[in-house]
């Protein structure tokens, strides 16, 4: 069993853990003043080296994505995603909750990486109590000098607003997320131009997940060595995996990228409820391809998912025991989907009403084998061809349930 | 759609994105006055941003935390989501509920006191199976922690 103290969870047992007293006296804000002595392009050059990927989903470079902000732009912004709602996933609520400090201090060192001088957060509406605690953290941080001007007499400034979204799966995208700070209705904008380019108001803006923003001062106050030699050759540092369904103890487990699925499964989360055995696992939330248990022993990296026929995307573990009912799962997946989709394009908005219409209709034992030919045709067609990888994403359950659980489709059609 | 508010002709070119980015803080402190976003208070929203009904109604229609009907005092949010199913939650929770109520989701009971709905993912899969009161989160229902929320929201009425 990997051996593994938590460093982004470190702080969220203790009491009072979102104080921002409770943060400084175990070390908090000591990376941000190191930071403020190092040059912009030396805190990229780290983060570069640490090999650290968005723990968002998408799983991309951070280093790499703050070095296309342009140096010479004139006004840049970064954007905090706390939109979390994939689901099976639920790390980010945590951490808000309880440890929102440790999201602000990587949010002060990103803006002063990049020059950017004002950061929005952006957290979904649903997270009443997240809201709350972001709101205090940031008033807490002027109050103490690590916001607003000349931050620590560094002469650094930074300002950054909270802003409440109200109940859209989709502004998690970042584009969609971008609309929405706007006053707009979240659809996602078609890419290029990146954010990096024209993100908020058409500057450039860095978009980043929560959780990675909280590796950030450990990257700083351990240096870049220290997190690269966690993990695997394409996946550094530690995750937060969230584990939920059939296991005996469901929860958030920080451990370091690569740690096997089973090991997470059976020595973490306490194993199958009721000693029963695994049917299926979602690896990294319900848009990422379900795992057999054939495969329970594949490292939780993004490459070796990758490998596997699946994703990382948030590293949110779904387990399902011998006795689901996977045709269930695929309509559940998908219904969420349909709910979610922002209407914008075609395919996703009625390619995705017509999977679930197959799907309700074979659930219900009603359906003929064209209704699942048809469900397989729209698995094929839509992903690729849309503005955002929502049409994508809603596809891989169904078309990997297919693929692996056929038999189940099967006999539920005449 | 509703009486014009008064404001310039409408045009990108006028908006002010500084004040469009306000739209959904002001849709939240709006929706506070009577639970639901009335016409009139589109229109009144419209009128402070500097922006037409049409695009305030655009913005509000889409998010579903925004109300543009009436809903009960109370509105109870039961957790749809994969992990919540997986633990016996989702439809068991909102029909155990549905059947206290006498209502189904998407309804509100006669007097005006509970709304049902079901509703997706609320990140609480690892204290599933969850809902949601108003802006109140509860995890890791049971039966017996469903009867007592609900018998703390009837007496508080």
């Amino acid at each position: 069993m990997t051996t593994w103290q938590p460093v982004l969870l470190a702080n969220v047992n203790r009491p009072n853990s979102e104080k921002i007293t409770t943060y400084l006296a175990h070390g908090g804000y000591e990376a941000l003043r190191k930071t403020l002595k190092m040059s912009p392009d030396q805190v990229i050059a780290e983060v570069k080296a640490s090999g650290l990927r968005g723990r968002g989903g998408a799983g991309f470079p951070t280093g790499a994505k703050w070095g296309f902000i342009p140096k010479d732009a004139p006004v840049k912004y970064l954007a905090v995603n706390t939109d979390e709602g994939e689901p099976g996933t639920f790390k980010d609520r945590l951490i808000v909750e309880r440890d929102p400090h440790a999201i602000l201090e990587g949010v002060i060192i990103a803006s002063y990486a990049v020059g950017a001088h004002r950061a929005f957060v952006y957290i979904r509406g649903e997270f009443f109590l997240g809201v709350k605690r972001w709101i205090k953290a940031i008033a807490d941080a002027y109050q103490y000098g690590f916001l607003g001007k000349n931050i620590l007499e560094s002469g650094f400034d930074l300002d950054v607003s909270l802003h409440r979204g109200a109940g859209a799966y989709i502004c998690g995208e970042e584009t969609a997320m971008i609309e929405s700070l706007e006053g707009k209705r979240g659809e996602p904008r078609l890419k290029p131009p990146y954010p990096a380019q024209a993100g908020i108001w058409g500057q450039p803006t860095v978009v980043q997940n929560c959780e990675t923003l909280v590796n950030i001062p450990h990257i700083i106050g351990r240096g870049a060595a220290w997190f690269a030699s966690i993990g695997t050759e394409q996946s550094r540092g530690p995750k937060i995996f969230c584990v939920s369904g059939h296991v005996n103890r469901p929860g958030n487990y920080e451990l370091p990228l690569g740690t096997p699925l089973r090991e997470i499964i059976y020595e973490h989360a306490g194993g199958v409820r009721m000693g029963r055995s695994v049917k299926a696992v979602i690896p990294g939330g319900a848009s990422t391809p379900f795992l057999t248990a054939d495969k329970l022993d594949v490292p939780m990296a993004f490459e070796t998912l990758a490998a596997a026929g699946s994703a990382l995307g948030t590293g949110a573990v779904v387990v399902m025991d011998e006795t689901t009912d996977m045709v269930e799962v695929a309509r559940r997946v998908m219904s969420f989907y349909v709910h979610e989709s922002c209407g914008r394009c075609v395919p996703c908005r009625l390619g995705g009403h017509n999977m679930l219409h197959e799907l309700d209709i074979i659930a219900s034992g009603q359906g003929k084998r064209a209704n699942l030919a048809r469900l397989e045709a729209l698995t094929r067609g839509i992903p690729g061809i849309t503005f955002c990888p929502l049409g994508t994403g809603m596809c891989e359950p169904v078309a990997s349930g297919l693929k692996l659980f056929r038999s189940e489709f099967e006999e539920r059609v005449s | 759609m509703h009486a014009e508010p008064k404001v310039k002709p409408s045009g990108a070119a006028l908006i002010d994105p500084a004040k469009e980015a306000m739209l959904l803080a002001a849709l939240y402190i709006a929706q506070e006055q009577r639970g639901y976003l009335t016409p009139e208070v589109i229109d009144r929203v419209a009128a402070r941003l500097g922006l037409t009904a049409g695009q305030v109604f655009s913005t509000a229609s889409f998010y579903t935390l925004f109300r543009t009907k009436p809903v009960g005092r109370y509105v109870i949010q039961v957790c749809s989501g994969v992990s919540c199913y997986l633990v016996d939650g989702a439809e068991k929770v909102s029909d155990y509920i549905g059947a206290k109520l006498g209502i189904r989701p998407g309804e509100t009971t006669a007097d005006g006191r509970f709304t049902l709905e079901t509703v997706q993912c609320l990140a609480s899969c690892g204290t599933a199976p969850a809902l949601r009161v108003n802006d109140q989160l509860y995890e890791n229902l049971t039966p017996a922690g469903i009867d007592a929320i609900l018998d703390r929201l009837l007496g508080e009425v």
